[in-house]
C-alpha cells in the first residue's frame, strides 16, 4: 500500500510535466493539423534556458532567495522559449501550410535535429547538474518499513501546473485570442474571411504552447536536477503519446493523457521493469493510434474528399 | 547602406528595419544558451562562462541573412526560355550521372594508383564503402518514402535486423556471409510486414510516428535482451565476409595465397567496396524495374493521392505492404553487409539519428529520384567525413573546436531549408513511368500532390 501511494505521488508529478508538454502538441495539431515533432526539443531547450537563468541569477546578481529566483526564472523562460517557438514557426512552418501533408512534419524533424544539435554544440555533450533546490520532504506515513514521502518539489510542481492550467484555460475560453484560436481550429479559411488574422493566431498558439513547455522545462530541471541535449526526444515522444491518448486536438484530453502516461510509466517501472519503461510508452502510442485514433476525449477524424 | 541595390517593390528602409528586427530576435534567442556556457568547476558545481561575442555574432548573422534575403530578386515566372535552359541542364545532369557512375567504378583503382596501398585504405574505406552503404540505405528507403510516399522514421530498425541476423547466425552457428545475406534480407522483410501490417490504416503523419516508436522499441529490446544480443556491449568478432569461401587472411588458405598475391589488407577493402557497390546497384536496378510493373505504378499513384487510388480499386494494403517489405529487405541486406564489414554490432549504431540521416538523404536528394538520393548520400556522408579532415580549423578557433559535431546541425538546417524552398528535394523532376506518345519529363511544380 505504501509503495502504491508513493508511486501514485511520483506518477502524478511526472504526469503534470508530460501534460504541460502535451498541450503544445495538441494545440498545434488542432489549429494547423501538424505533428510538431520539434516540440520535445523546444522543451529540452527551455530546460537549458531555465538552468542557465538559475545559475546566472546566483552568479551575476547574487539572488539568494530560492522563491524569488524561481518566479523570475519561470517567467523569463516562458518568454524566451515563446520567442524561440515564434521564430521557429515563422522560419520553418509558416510557408509550408499550403504544401503537401508531410512537408511540415519533415521540416519539424529537421528543426528537431537542429535544436538538439544546437544545444549540444553550444553547451557541450555532458550532463548538466543543477544545484539541489527545494530539498525538504514531508513524511506522510512514519514508523513503517517504507515511509511515503511528499517532497516540496512535488507539491510545487503540481501546484504550479494546476495554476497555469487554470490561467491557460481562461485564455482559451474567455479572451478574444482564445476565441480566434477556436475559430481557426474549426475552419481557418472561414475565420480569415471573417477578419481573423490567421497567421497571428497560429503564431500565438505556438508561443503559448512553448510557454507551457517552458513551465515543464523549469519544473523538470527542478525535479531531476540534470539536463542533457539529448533529453528532448523521449519526453517529447511520451508527451505526444499523452496528447494522442487523450485525443489529439483536445486540451483537457492532453492533461488527462499526460497524467495517465505519467502514472503508467511510474507503475510500470515500479512493478514490472524499469528497463522497458520506454517500451510501455511507445507501445501505448502505437496501440492508441492503431485502435483508437481519436483517443479518449477527441473527436473522430472525418476524411473529407 | 542606402545605396545598396534593393528590389524595386520595396524601399531600402523597410528592408533594413526588418533586418534589424530579425537581428534583435536572433540576439535575444542566443542570449541564454549560446552566450552563457555552463561548465562544472573543480568542485563540480556549474559555473557560467560568458561568451558575449557569440551572441553578437548571432545577431549580426540574423541581420545579414535577412537583409540578403530581401535583396534577392523576386522569383520570376517560368518562360519558354527558362524551360529550354532547364532541358539543357537536364542533359548535362545525365552526362554527369554517367560520368559519376564511371568514376565510382574505377574509384578504388584510381586512389590506389595515386596514393599507393598505404594511403589508399582510408580513402576507399571512409569515402567509398561508408558512402555506398548510405547510398544503398537511401535507395532502400526511397522505395518506401519516395515511391510509396510512406514516411518511415524507423527504417534503421530493419538495418538493425539485418545486422543482428548476420551477427547472431555467424557467431552462433558459423554460417557464412553468402548464406546469411539472403536470410538477413528475408528476416528484415518479414519484420517489415509484421510492423507494417498494423500501421497501414493510419494517415501519413501518424504512420511516421508509429514507425518511429517501433524503431525505438526494437532498439530498446536489443539493449535489454542481453541473453541474446549481449546488450549495450554488442556482439564482437563477427566473421568477416569471404571471397566466395576464401577468407582475407595471411597464410596458405587465404585469398592472397590462392591468387599468388602478397598479403595486403587493401584487398579486403577493395573487395568490400565492389561488394557494396554491387548490392547498391542491385537495389537501384530492382527499384527501376519495379517502377515499370503495375505494383510500382500503384506505389506512385498511392503517393500522389491515396483516396483516388482507393476509388480506382487499387488494393492499398497490399501496395503499402510490398513497399514496406521491399524497403526493409534492402535495409536488411545493407545491415548484413554492415555487420560483416565492421565485425562488431551494438545497439548504439541503430539510434534515431541514423534513421534521421537516412531520411534526410532521401528528402534532400528528392523523394523518388534515384540519382538525387545518391548525390545526397555522397554530399551528407562524404561531407561529414570531410569535416573530420578540417583539423586546421583548430588553429583558428582553438583546441576545443570539433568540426564533426556540426554535421547533424547542418543536416537539420538543410532539411528545414529544403522543405521551404524546394519541397521536392534537390532533384525535383518526376519521370513518368507510363506516357502517351513521347516521354516527357515533368517538373515537380506541375504535379499537384494530394493531401491523402
Amino acid at each position: 500500500m505504501e509503495v502504491f501511494l508513493q508511486q501514485l505521488i511520483n506518477g502524478l508529478t511526472l504526469g503534470s510535466i508530460y501534460g504541460l508538454i502535451a498541450i503544445g502538441y495538441t494545440m498545434v495539431f488542432g489549429i494547423i493539423g501538424m505533428v510538431n515533432f520539434a516540440h520535445g526539443d523546444v522543451f529540452m531547450l527551455s530546460a537549458f534556458i531555465a538552468l542557465i537563468l538559475f545559475l546566472a541569477l546566483q552568479q551575476f546578481f547574487g539572488v539568494q532567495s530560492l522563491a524569488l529566483s524561481f518566479v523570475i526564472v519561470l517567467f523569463l523562460s516562458m518568454a524566451l522559449t515563446g520567442l524561440w517557438n515564434y521564430a521557429i514557426e515563422r522560419m520553418a512552418y509558416r510557408r509550408l501550410r499550403g504544401s503537401f501533408r508531410l512537408a511540415p512534419l519533415i521540416s519539424a524533424i529537421g528543426m528537431s535535429i537542429f535544436l538538439s544539435n544546437f544545444v549540444y554544440v553550444a553547451q557541450g555533450p555532458r550532463n548538466k547538474a543543477a544545484p539541489p533546490m527545494f530539498t525538504e520532504v514531508v513524511k506522510l506515513t512514519s514508523g513503517g518499513a517504507y515511509n511515503v514521502t511528499l517532497s516540496y518539489k512535488q507539491i510545487l510542481i503540481v501546484v504550479v501546473t494546476a495554476v497555469l492550467l487554470a490561467v491557460f484555460w481562461f485564455v482559451v475560453q474567455k479572451t478574444p485570442l482564445g476565441r480566434a484560436q477556436r475559430a481557426c481550429e474549426q475552419d481557418a479559411k472561414m475565420a480569415a474571411l471573417l477578419g481573423i488574422d490567421v497567421n497571428r493566431t497560429v503564431a500565438a498558439t505556438f508561443v503559448i504552447g512553448a510557454a507551457l513547455a517552458a513551465v515543464a522545462g523549469v519544473l523538470y530541471v527542478l525535479y531531476y536536477g540534470v539536463v542533457n541535449a539529448a533529453d528532448g526526444f523521449v519526453p517529447g515522444v511520451k508527451a505526444f503519446t499523452a496528447a494522442v491518448l487523450g485525443g489529439i486536438g483536445s486540451i483537457p484530453g492532453a492533461v488527462v493523457g499526460g497524467l495517465l502516461i505519467g502514472l503508467i510509466e511510474t507503475f510500470w517501472s515500479a512493478y514490472f521493469s524499469a528497463d522497458y519503461k520506454d517500451v510501455a510508452a511507445f507501445s501505448i502510442l502505437a496501440i492508441t493510434l492503431i485502435f483508437m485514433p481519436s483517443g479518449l476525449l477527441g473527436r473522430p477524424d472525418v476524411e473529407k474528399v | 547602406m542606402a545605396e545598396t541595390p534593393v528590389a524595386e517593390h520595396r524601399p531600402a528602409s523597410a528592408a533594413l528595419a526588418e533586418a534589424a528586427r530579425v537581428g534583435l530576435i536572433a540576439g535575444a534567442l542566443a542570449f541564454p544558451v549560446l552566450a552563457l556556457r555552463a561548465e562544472p568547476d573543480f568542485s563540480n558545481r556549474l559555473v557560467l562562462q560568458p561568451r558575449w561575442s557569440w551572441m553578437l555574432g548571432a545577431a549580426v548573422a540574423g541581420f545579414a541573412g535577412r537583409l540578403l534575403l530581401s535583396l534577392l530578386p523576386p522569383r520570376r515566372p517560368k518562360t519558354a526560355q527558362a524551360a529550354q535552359a532547364k532541358r539543357a541542364s537536364r542533359r548535362a545532369a545525365q552526362a554527369f550521372a554517367a560520368f559519376g557512375l564511371g568514376l565510382i567504378f574505377i574509384w578504388p583503382l584510381l586512389v590506389l594508383l595515386a596514393l599507393g596501398p598505404g594511403g589508399a585504405l582510408k580513402w576507399i574505406d571512409n569515402y567509398g564503402v561508408q558512402i555506398l552503404i548510405y547510398v544503398m540505405l537511401g535507395w532502400g528507403l526511397n522505395i518506401v518514402v519516395g515511391l510509396a510516399g510512406l514516411l518511415d522514421l524507423g527504417y534503421v530498425a530493419f538495418y538493425a535486423v539485418g545486422a543482428y541476423s548476420y551477427a547472431l547466425l555467424a557467431t552462433n552457428y558459423g554460417a557464412s556471409f553468402w548464406i546469411c545475406l539472403p536470410v538477413a534480407g528475408c528476416l528484415a522483410a518479414f519484420w517489415g510486414v509484421l510492423l507494417g501490417f498494423p500501421v497501414l490504416r493510419l494517415r501519413g503523419d501518424y504512420l511516421a510516428i508509429v514507425t518511429l516508436a517501433f524503431g525505438e522499441i526494437i532498439r530498446i529490446v536489443l539493449i535489454n535482451f542481453s541473453a541474446l544480443t549481449n546488450g549495450d556491449a554488442g556482439i564482437a568478432s563477427i566473421p568477416r565476409a569471404t571471397f566466395f569461401g576464401l577468407p582475407f587472411v595471411p597464410g596458405p588458405k587465404g585469398f592472397d595465397a590462392f591468387f599468388g598475391l602478397p598479403f595486403s589488407p587493401i584487398h579486403r577493402v577493395v573487395f568490400l567496396y565492389y561488394l557494396i557497390l554491387a548490392l547498391a546497384l542491385v537495389t537501384n536496378l530492382a527499384t527501376l524495374r519495379l517502377r515499370r510493373l503495375p505494383i510500382g505504378r500503384a506505389w506512385e499513384a498511392l503517393r500522389e493521392d491515396e483516396i483516388a487510388c482507393r476509388s480506382l480499386g487499387i488494393d492499398t494494403t497490399k501496395t503499402k505492404l510490398t513497399a514496406f517489405a521491399l524497403g526493409a529487405m534492402f535495409g536488411g541486406f545493407a545491415g548484413a553487409f554492415f555487420a560483416a564489414r565492421q565485425g562488431f554490432v551494438s545497439p548504439s549504431s541503430f539510434n534515431f539519428t541514423e534513421s534521421a540521416t537516412i531520411l534526410a538523404i532521401v528528402v534532400l536528394g528528392g523523394r523518388g529520384s534515384q540519382i538525387g538520393v545518391a548525390a545526397a548520400a555522397i554530399a551528407i556522408v562524404g561531407g561529414s567525413e570531410l569535416l573530420r579532415e578540417l583539423d586546421f580549423l583548430k588553429h583558428v578557433f582553438g583546441e576545443d573546436f570539433d568540426p564533426t559535431q556540426y554535421r547533424m546541425l547542418l543536416v537539420g538546417l538543410a532539411m528545414v531549408m529544403m522543405m521551404n524552398w524546394r519541397p521536392r528535394g534537390f532533384v525535383s523532376t518526376r519521370e513518368p513511368s507510363i506516357f502517351l506518345g513521347a516521354r516527357k519529363q515533368i517538373g515537380g511544380d506541375f504535379v499537384k500532390e494530394g493531401r491523402g
